[in-house]
């Protein structure tokens, strides 16, 4: 990136809800600094003007889960030099990748008079299946503080300092005690990736899975803790199978316990 | 020029994907189509299975923008099934939560998405070169909003802190307070964002729109209240489906939703506002009629001033409802599931979201139908494109394609929501 001009941003949308792309909305002090650093080249969410590519950095959300955009992504690929995928949806395929368990034919006459009208593709999967990701970025939703962070360490250079460890350690900083072991209730803290701040914990409820596996998780062994305070295969099955449902780890867990 | 086609194709400014296609033959509008392009994603379909406490959580995934309102409708849904209402300081902190979300959608929606338009520009980035202080404001009062959803809520988007019920964990007294002083200025920036948008100029159209809107005894609507329109309709929230129908159209992944027998509808703000102007707060009653407006409002391009009056009203409640907190013994009310069927309607930023679950006795999902705002004000969307433009056609192209969005944001639609909706695409033939 020469220093001569600003580096051009371009944010596209995939299967999502928006909320992720609305964290860079919602840096609200922020907001006007980052515009001012970077030449916001092409984000429909907040701008009708559109710059044409190639762009610097490219922010992906969603997922992949009709035929043209498993051709758009690879357009947006070849028009980027840098691509960080913000998101469950983008880097798991998010919860509408529930339909990966299911039969798709079943599914969509559950919700639509006239399936014919609708063209979807099977399974619901994660940008890296498509095309290769530079850095991504965990969470449903993201937090706008790992945004911010890693768009920094784009500009000027450095790795993105994001924590690949559990939830776990976000509790014990924070000071939350433990709700598993003091209250019995069922956490996937211990596999679940750090990054939104032990949020559940510190509201005394079990974290749920938002950023998705941890590297390195043993998902088997807190199944059998899971068992011991007494949630059946349902429980753990579906705990398992949420927001993250395709990340591997997460994936073969709650495959583990399926009927 | 006789034959013209207006095309958008892809919407900006709105959340999620659409398109717009217009065709116009012999200075006559042939065919308007919203086409919505956001991929489906099946929600109703995946929620069969699951249990009814995760119906909150996975359903504010249909919405980074309003998940409060898909976790309220939810809420409200399976409180209905199981007979047990919510009410005291827990009701309360629900409405607070609310205004959070209507603060910091409708600031957003206000100052980031809408205003551009109005004053000529691509987005509020470039808008704030000259218009600083004013996108300041916006941005603060934003964040206001997000700061009590964060605080009720753990996070401003996909908030973790709301259950069946009522919530995980509930603020002390004390916790709130720092939100007193913000929510003072904010109820001010409220009111001089009336004033500017009062100050901004605006099509003549006024259209003669069935609103439908919640209606409560005794306030402004949240999350309870019955069913009304101004053309007749006075039902409970669970006489929906009888009255309201979803079609299914080649052109969109998301449903139209009409009231049998008559057509489409109108919902949103402006319904809200034009069927609860007495229940609003005497200084957001003043603020609207210093701007102009009436106790119903027609056009709908005076939303954006709407927006801003509920935005005050919102802040004057907030205010309200933390003076008079007391924290509850429990954070939620128990529940016990049963077979059942369950109905809920709260209002969204952008109008009514509908929910109904059937429940096996465990409390397991049977199944779900969720009808959101923008899939109910689709036609009206259309419909007001129709008469929009044959006034405008001899404007050029890129203005009258620029207008047809202004048209189309009037709505703020949410098209993450509606697939469960933009580009303009104008055809002169």
């Amino acid at each position: 990136m020469a220093a001569t001009r600003k580096p051009k941003l371009a944010v596209w949308k995939f299967a999502s809800c928006d909320g992720c792309q609305l964290s860079l909305l919602d840096c609200e002090d922020a907001l006007l600094a980052v515009a001012g650093a970077v030449e916001i080249a092409n984000f429909p969410e907040a701008s009708r003007a559109v710059v044409k590519g190639p762009y610097d950095v490219s922010l992906v959300e969603g997922s992949i889960t009709t035929p043209h955009d498993a051709e758009r992504i690879h357009q947006v690929r070849r028009a980027s030099t840098v691509l960080i995928t913000i998101g469950a949806c983008a880097t798991a395929g998010g919860i509408q990748a529930l339909r990966n368990f299911k039969n798709i034919k079943e599914l969509v006459p559950m919700v639509y008079a006239t399936p014919a009208y609708i063209e979807t593709l099977n399974k619901s999967t994660p940008i890296a299946d498509h095309v290769f990701v530079d850095f991504e970025l965990r969470g449903c939703p993201i937090s706008k503080v790992q945004l911010v962070e890693t768009l920094c360490a784009l500009l000027n250079g450095r790795k993105p300092n994001t924590p690949t460890y559990s939830v776990c350690l976000e509790c014990k900083r924070r000071g939350t005690v433990c709700v598993m072991v003091a209250h019995g209730t069922s956490c996937l803290g211990p596999v679940t990736q750090a990054g939104c701040g032990a949020l559940c914990p510190a509201y005394q409820r079990g974290c749920y899975g938002c950023f998705g596996p941890k590297e390195t998780p043993n998902t088997t062994a807190l199944s059998v803790a899971w068992d011991r305070l007494g949630a059946r295969d349902g429980d753990i099955m579906r705990a398992f199978r949420s927001f993250n449902a395709y990340a591997e780890p997460f994936r073969r867990e709650s495959e583990a316990h399926e009927k | 020029m006789k034959n013209r086609v207006i095309k958008v194709d892809y919407l900006a400014r709105v959340e999620g994907e659409g398109a717009l296609h217009v065709r116009i033959r012999d200075r006559e509008v042939a065919d308007v189509k919203l086409r919505i392009f956001e991929p489906p994603r099946l929600f109703e379909a995946f929620l069969r299975g699951r249990r009814f406490s995760e119906a909150p959580d996975i359903t504010a995934r249909i919405c980074g923008i309003c998940p409060v309102a898909y976790q309220m409708s939810s809420c409200h849904a399976m409180e209905d099934a199981f007979g047990v209402t919510v009410g005291g300081p827990l009701r309360e902190l629900r409405r607070l939560l609310y205004c959070g979300e209507w603060i910091e959608s409708h600031a957003l929606h206000i100052y980031l998405l809408h205003a551009p338009d109005f004053l000529g520009y691509e987005d509020a980035i470039q808008m704030a070169k000259k218009h600083g202080p004013a996108v300041q404001r916006g941005l603060q009062l934003k964040k206001i909003g997000n700061d009590i959803v964060t605080l009720l809520g753990g996070r401003e988007i996909h908030p973790i802190n709301v259950r069946v019920g009522g919530f995980y964990r509930v603020p002390t007294k004390k916790e709130l307070r720092p939100l007193v002083e913000p929510l003072k200025w904010a109820r001010d920036a409220a009111a001089e964002t009336v004033k500017l948008t009062a100050g901004l100029k605006f099509p003549d159209f006024e259209q003669d729109y069935e609103f439908v809107a919640l209606r409560h005894p005794d306030e402004y609507p949240f999350n309870e209240g019955r069913l009304v329109s101004n053309k007749g309709l006075d039902i409970a929230i669970r006489e929906f489906e009888n009255y309201i129908a979803e079609q299914h159209v080649a052109h969109s992944n998301a449903l139209h939703a009409i009231i049998k027998a008559r057509g489409n509808y109108h919902v949103g703000p402006l319904a809200r506002y034009s069927l609860n102007f007495d229940k609003l707060t005497p200084a957001a009653k003043a603020a609207a009629r210093k701007a102009g407006l009436g106790p119903v409002c027609r056009n709908p391009f005076q939303s954006i001033i709407v927006r801003a009056v509920e935005t005050l009203y919102a802040c004057e409640e907030a205010l309200r409802i933390i003076e008079a907190y007391e924290m509850p013994d429990q954070p939620a009310v128990p529940v016990e599931p049963r077979t059942s069927i369950g109905y809920g309607c709260t209002e969204a930023p952008r109008g009514i979201l509908y929910h109904r679950y059937r429940l096996d006795p465990a409390g397991q999902i049977l199944d779900a139908r969720i009808v959101p705002p923008t899939a109910q004000n689709q036609k009206t969307i259309e419909s007001d494109l129709r008469s929009f433009i044959p006034k405008r056609l001899s404007l050029p192209q890129d203005k009258l394609t620029w207008q047809c969005e202004q048209a189309i944001r009037n709505y703020d639609p949410c098209i993450s929501c509606a697939t469960h909706f933009l580009k303009l695409h104008i055809e002169r033939e």
